[in-house]
């Protein structure tokens, strides 16, 4: 937290535009830096990259709304990301998202009510030989035991 | 190297799948605990997964193995004088390349793997590298497409079009700008040697993706890596960087005439940006759509422009092609599978990881001899090779070797290699099941056989298993995936039907209603 007033959701949104200025099709790449800096893409941006972009509003919108990376909502404060593919699905991956969508009371792609856990799935982590996979907060834990997963999903941990 | 009191060098591995199970902790733990100077060398994966995290030891007589080390072993490792090279502890593997598992494989695309420090540029050239973009320099690029086409190198994404065709299409199309893009959206389940290959040996990708340029005359390239693989993304970033800096790309490569951009590019988490014209859609910042074909992208690929599209095995195999000669590769292999594979075992198996061997060798002895059976103890029922697409072999299907044709004939697909394996507690209607609905999610939408096939498929199938009007649905799930294998526009849709039909050709007995006829 710094002390400098915050800067506007426009200013911010357009200064990470023109860091990419020179990319080629760079749609991805800013809407990868909103995420970074923000935590999910504001309805608010899509306007602003529309304008900076010389696309329409509804491609951009079609673009946020077809990648599962991007979200319109901030997430909750702890990410947990439970690899539902083939290869964890033959080492107990069901009984993972089983256990988290009980202990937590949301489904995939939900937040719990006091904003602590989001819960996504996802399919593959490229962790195939060494799953059941899961990811909190972006790093990647193998061989999750059902009792690991316990730990990771405790709320303030 | 022997006496205490010297450096002595230790590897752990950054490889992904071993920080998962604890290397960093093992890394910190072997610098805090060591009780003198070492030196931590964070190399790539040597590919023996459920030996992770893997310590060697660096002695005169080679590397010595020990693993799976926790970090509460190291202090006892320490004790038992590994830093210098004892060999009496339990966990200990006796030398790295006498561990038969590994010393029984062909490595060509992962020789560096495991072994290099893989963001170190010296490192990279001391053990072979630049040599073939050297050579590649030395020749005209109609002479690399013709060593590339002569090796029998195909491409490894799992569709197998031969490298060198692809390349003399791009390099006989007019046009100011062309590109070399690396498909590194590597979302197949029990597919995971990109990532190990980009994490333990960035700079071969890097060589490969140069000599494609000079080949096509490409000045820029990028690789599209799935979001789904951070520690990929850092270290290709990292390597890029210092590639750069040794004169590798930018302007005039070596200082040669070929100037080279290259850039990463992250997927959003989607599937279908796997698909080579979704994914060079995504490139262009648009929604991951396929392209109908033709145009093919070697003519009309990146914002039009002629475009190689290859794999990431692909282009890691090329410097090993061009600086020991495309005779030297097509020497490996069987019938028109030349070279090597590198195949992944994954999923309930008791030894995963990274076999790379010559085209040829038996599904049972990649899950039986390396593989070791499931992980579980219980019985192999069913692998599931080539990906969520590819389809499930019974053993006794165990004797087909591993060769794109022989598994065409099959009615499977060798696709990228990845083998996964399952116990004797699947349900393979489940699995199906899983088929259409992971198609149905995954689906771009923009073609119906697969958009709307995909849903309906799902419904056909819980129809079944709940025995309702089994015969007549039976008979359309059969039309239904015939429909989506003719009609849809990708393999996303047009192969969903291989996992669902192998399961109900191979395991019928799974789709059995449970109320009106005895459970399997």
């Amino acid at each position: 937290m710094t002390s400098s007033p915050p800067q506007s959701l426009e200013d911010r949104v357009r200064s990470i535009v023109a860091e990419h200025r020179d990319d080629r099709g760079a749609l991805l790449p800013i809407l990868h830096a909103v995420m970074e800096e923000m935590g999910h893409v504001d309805p608010a941006a899509i306007p602003i990259l529309a304008d900076e972009l010389n696309l329409s509003r509804a491609d951009v919108y079609g673009v946020i709304t077809f990648y599962h990376d991007f979200r319109q909502t901030p997430p909750g404060r702890k990410t947990i990301r439970i690899c539902r593919a083939e290869a964890c699905q033959a080492v107990g991956a069901a009984q993972l998202a089983d256990n988290a969508r009980a202990r937590l009371g949301v489904g995939f792609g939900e937040t719990t009510a006091d904003g602590a856990v989001t819960l996504e799935q996802v399919f593959c982590l490229g962790n195939c030989a060494t799953g059941p996979s899961v990811q909190v907060d972006g790093r990647l834990y193998g061989r999750v035991s059902p009792e690991q997963l316990d730990g990771m999903l405790e709320v303030g941990a | 190297m022997t006496a205490s009191g010297q450096v002595a060098t230790v590897y752990v591995p950054r490889d992904s799948a071993a920080r998962s199970v604890g290397a960093d902790e093992v890394a910190d733990a072997v610098a805090a605990q060591a009780g003198r100077p070492v030196r931590v060398v964070r190399n790539g994966s040597r590919g023996m997964l459920w030996l992770e995290p893997l310590v060697e030891v660096e002695t005169p007589a080679g590397r010595i193995a020990y693993g799976p080390v926790a970090p509460e072993d190291v202090e006892g490792l320490v004790a038992a004088g590994i830093l210098d090279g004892a060999t009496g502890h339990p966990l200990c593997l006796g030398p790295t390349e006498d561990i038969d598992w590994l010393r029984d494989q062909t490595r060509v695309t992962f020789a560096r793997v495991g072994v290099v420090d893989p963001v170190s540029a010296e490192d990279y050239v001391a053990h072979g590298g630049l040599s073939g973009l050297r050579r590649a320099l030395s020749l005209s690029p109609a002479q690399v497409v013709a060593e590339v086409t002569e090796s029998g190198l195909r491409g490894r994404g799992g569709a197998g079009f031969p490298a060198g065709i692809k390349w003399k299409t791009v390099l006989e199309a007019g046009s100011e700008l062309k590109f070399v893009c690396c498909n590194a959206d590597e979302g197949d389940s029990g597919t995971f040697a990109d990532r190990m290959l980009m994490e333990g040996d960035p700079f071969t990708l890097i060589e490969g993706m140069t000599i494609a340029a000079w080949a096509v005359g490409a000045s820029e390239g990028y690789i599209y890596v799935r979001s789904e693989y951070p520690d990929a993304i850092d270290t290709l970033r990292a390597a890029i960087g210092t590639a750069y800096d040794q004169g590798w790309l930018g302007k005039r490569v070596l200082d040669s005439e070929l100037s080279f951009d290259l850039f990463v590019r992250v997927g959003g988490g989607a599937y279908i940006c796997g698909e080579e014209t979704s994914m060079l859609e995504s490139l262009e910042g648009k929604r991951g759509m396929v392209r109908a074909k033709p145009p093919i992208p070697a003519l009309e690929g990146l914002f039009g422009k002629p475009t190689v599209v290859n794999n990431v095995l692909t282009l890691g195999s090329v410097p090993m092609i061009l600086a020991d000669g495309p005779a030297a590769y097509a020497d490996l292999g069987v019938g028109r599978s030349r070279g090597t594979q590198v195949f992944q075992l994954g999923g309930n198996i008791a030894r995963g990881g990274i076999v790379e061997t010559a085209f040829g060798i038996t599904l049972g002895d990649l899950v039986g001899r390396y593989g070791g059976g499931t992980r579980s103890g219980r019985p192999v029922r069913a692998v599931q090779v080539g990906g969520p697409l590819g389809a499930y072999l019974p053993t006794s299907r165990f004797d087909l070797p591993m060769d794109y044709e022989a598994f065409a004939a099959a009615d499977a697909m060798v696709g990228h290699g990845g083998v996964v394996v399952f116990d004797d507690t699947v349900d393979m209607a489940g699995q199906a099941r899983f088929a259409m609905e992971f198609c149905a999610a995954e689906s771009c939408g923009k073609c119906t056989p697969c958009r709307v096939g995909a849903v309906r498929g799902v419904e056909v199938i819980d129809r079944i298993v709940a025995g309702v009007d089994r015969e007549k649905n039976l008979k359309v799930l059969g039309d239904l995936c015939d429909l989506m294998t003719e009609g849809s526009l990708c393999a996303m849709g047009g192969l969903t039907p291989m996992p669902v039909k192998s399961a109900l050709a191979h395991f019928p007995d799974d789709f059995a209603t449970t109320t009106t006829e005895e459970g399997r």
